[in-house]
């Protein structure tokens, strides 16, 4: 196992080019998450669609994010794969991320569901980086749970 | 004697092996744990192979060999640091229970100030922050020049009548800066304030003396210095320590108890709640005797060494940036940088990948981070046993990562 495995080129990739960067209107919620063990941050926003009786669609996603390449890769992975998807279908997609990054290496990821998150698995690998991966994947959890739990209106 | 590094090195079992196979370890990241020799890791093994037995209690053979030992690093520490009595050496678990313990036991309240600065570890910040909180006092701070050093010109306007204790860090364990205690102090004592010392980054690389330092107490931590984890000092005057309340209740640290209310045993022990880290105080007693048999003014000529030679080749790495004094004056061997582009996590990542073990991150010292614009550094830190050869696979390591990160 060499560093390699975990640096995929198409982590570089979406690191050097990230996707849905930037921070945009119209969105519900912005949150910031911190990595307080190194520093890194992102501050997210959420825009949904929808009502709890029909249920909620995410429409949009947009970061500031500041950080190690992983985390930014991951971020843009992230954005591409929950924006446009109904609530429930993305939350699939981040708990199968989520389980990705707890095995430790040993996942086959399905990758139908993760695309390019599938590159991620090399990253499990490594304990200290796993809070980076999961840094902006947290970010939209707390965002949309606030959106469609959280706020009032 | 000559200064010999090769030599040194066979002491230190851990500096032989690889990190993977045929990969060996380069250890720059001392500011954050020291290595340990075999006489500190001996030492242990003896106490626990021969002497174990509980201290101040018993007055079996073992009792009193542990308790001779435990007592008898106490002594070590003190002659170390120049104390000029035994019984102003506290131990505790690390620096930050040390720091934690005056600011439980210094009276503040509402109006009462707590100075400290913008280069604070979070151990001599965090607990005065929570002693503002808990008291009604309130926290200010000394701010930093672009050059990583103390603003000195804040001094007047940060302290003032209304300041208790002025708590600040001797070498940044961020930026490598040496701050002028003698500056600081003479400014504190101008107001009757109390001075508290966090040399838990200067202990280790340069010694300390306290009585010439002037300051009312000093925090280190043993495992920084040679010493195992688990035990720290907290070296304060005896008039004060003597005047301060308790701070962890329990067993050895009382006098007289009755279901009614217990009094307090004399120092050190009224600081010494339960049970002691008495083979980790062995340990640092070895550690102490290690680092006087070498010579602190030896040590820290050695570092400077390395610490001048450091500066120059990493400011020659390409966008390479140093976060703190980039000369070797008044500054310590831990040095913080940023590479252009790349950051810290990637940076120590990669050089893991060559052996080269450095620290990346905040490093704990987050507002001076946030002060120089950087939510991150990648700190290499040398120690005695550190050479030019574990500079060199540094610089190569980053030329490594530039490499990477350009294709």
């Amino acid at each position: 196992m060499t560093v390699d495995s975990m640096y995929q080129e198409i982590i570089l990739d979406h690191y050097k080019h990230p996707h849905h960067r930037g921070l945009r209107e119209p969105y519900e919620v912005e949150v910031r998450h911190l990595n307080p063990t190194c520093g890194d941050e992102i501050t997210l926003r959420v825009h949904v669609e929808g009502s709890a009786e029909e249920g909620w669609r995410v429409a949009d996603v947009s970061y500031a994010s500041e950080g190690c390449s992983i985390s930014q890769a991951s971020a843009s992975v992230m954005a591409d794969l929950v924006i446009g998807k109904d609530i429930d279908a993305a939350t699939a997609v981040y708990e199968d991320f989520l389980t990705l990054m707890q095995s430790k290496g040993q996942a086959e990821p399905d990758e139908d569901v993760l695309e390019d998150a599938i590159a991620f698995v090399g990253v499990s690998r490594y304990p200290a980086r796993v809070k980076c991966a999961l840094l902006a994947w947290m970010a939209w959890r707390d965002a949309t749970t606030q959106a469609t739990e959280g706020s009032p209106t | 004697m000559t200064y010999d590094v090769a030599r040194i090195r066979k002491d230190f079992p851990i500096l032989d092996r690889e990190v993977r196979p045929g990969v060996p370890l380069v250890y720059l990241d001392n500011a954050a744990t020291s290595q340990k020799p075999h006489a500190v890791l001996d030492a242990m093994r003896d106490y626990y192979e021969q002497s174990n037995a509980n201290v101040h209690r018993g007055i079996h053979t073992l009792a009193e060999e542990a308790t001779a030992l435990y007592e008898g690093a106490r002594d070590k520490v003190a002659r170390f640091i120049n104390a000029p009595d035994p019984r102003e050496v506290i131990f505790t678990k690390n620096s930050s229970e040390a720091l934690n313990l005056l600011a439980h036991t210094l009276p503040f309240g509402p109006g009462d100030e707590i100075v400290v600065t913008e280069m604070e570890h979070h151990s001599n910040l965090v607990p005065w922050q929570l002693a503002c909180a808990r008291t009604g006092a309130t926290l200010r701070w000394v701010g930093l020049t672009d050059e990583g050093r103390l603003n000195l010109a804040d001094l007047d306007r940060v302290i003032t009548a209304r300041t208790k204790v002025v708590a600040f860090v001797h070498q940044s364990n961020l930026l490598g800066t040496v701050n002028p205690v003698d500056v600081v102090a003479a400014k504190a004592r101008s107001v009757g304030a109390y001075v508290v010392l966090d040399a838990s980054q200067s202990v280790p690389h340069m010694g300390i003396d306290v009585q010439a330092l002037d300051v009312d107490a000093v925090a280190f931590t043993g495992h920084k210095m040679c010493g195992p984890t688990g035990i720290g000092v907290l070296w304060g005057r005896f008039d004060l320590l003597d005047e301060l309340p308790p701070f962890l209740g329990g067993g050895e640290m009382i006098d007289e108890v009755t279901m009614a209310g217990s009094t307090w045993a004399q120092l050190p022990h009224k600081y010494e709640a339960g049970t002691p880290p008495i083979a980790e105080a062995v340990g640092l007693g070895a550690a102490v005797d290690y680092l006087t048999e070498l010579g602190m003014p030896a040590i820290r000529a050695h570092e400077h060494d390395l610490t001048v030679y450091a500066l120059e080749r990493l400011q020659d790495v390409e966008g390479l940036r140093i976060i703190g004094p980039t000369t070797a004056d008044d500054r310590g061997g831990a040095i913080s940088f940023a590479l252009a582009g790349i950051h810290p996590h990637d940076v120590g990542q990669l050089l893991d990948e060559v052996g080269v073990a450095v620290r990346v991150g905040h490093h704990c010292a987050r507002p001076a981070c946030l002060r120089y614009g950087v939510p991150a550094t990648t700190r290499a830190s040398v120690h005695l046993y550190s050479s030019r050869t574990d500079i060199d696979a540094l610089v190569e390591g980053l030329t490594h990562v530039r490499a990477f990160f350009s294709s």
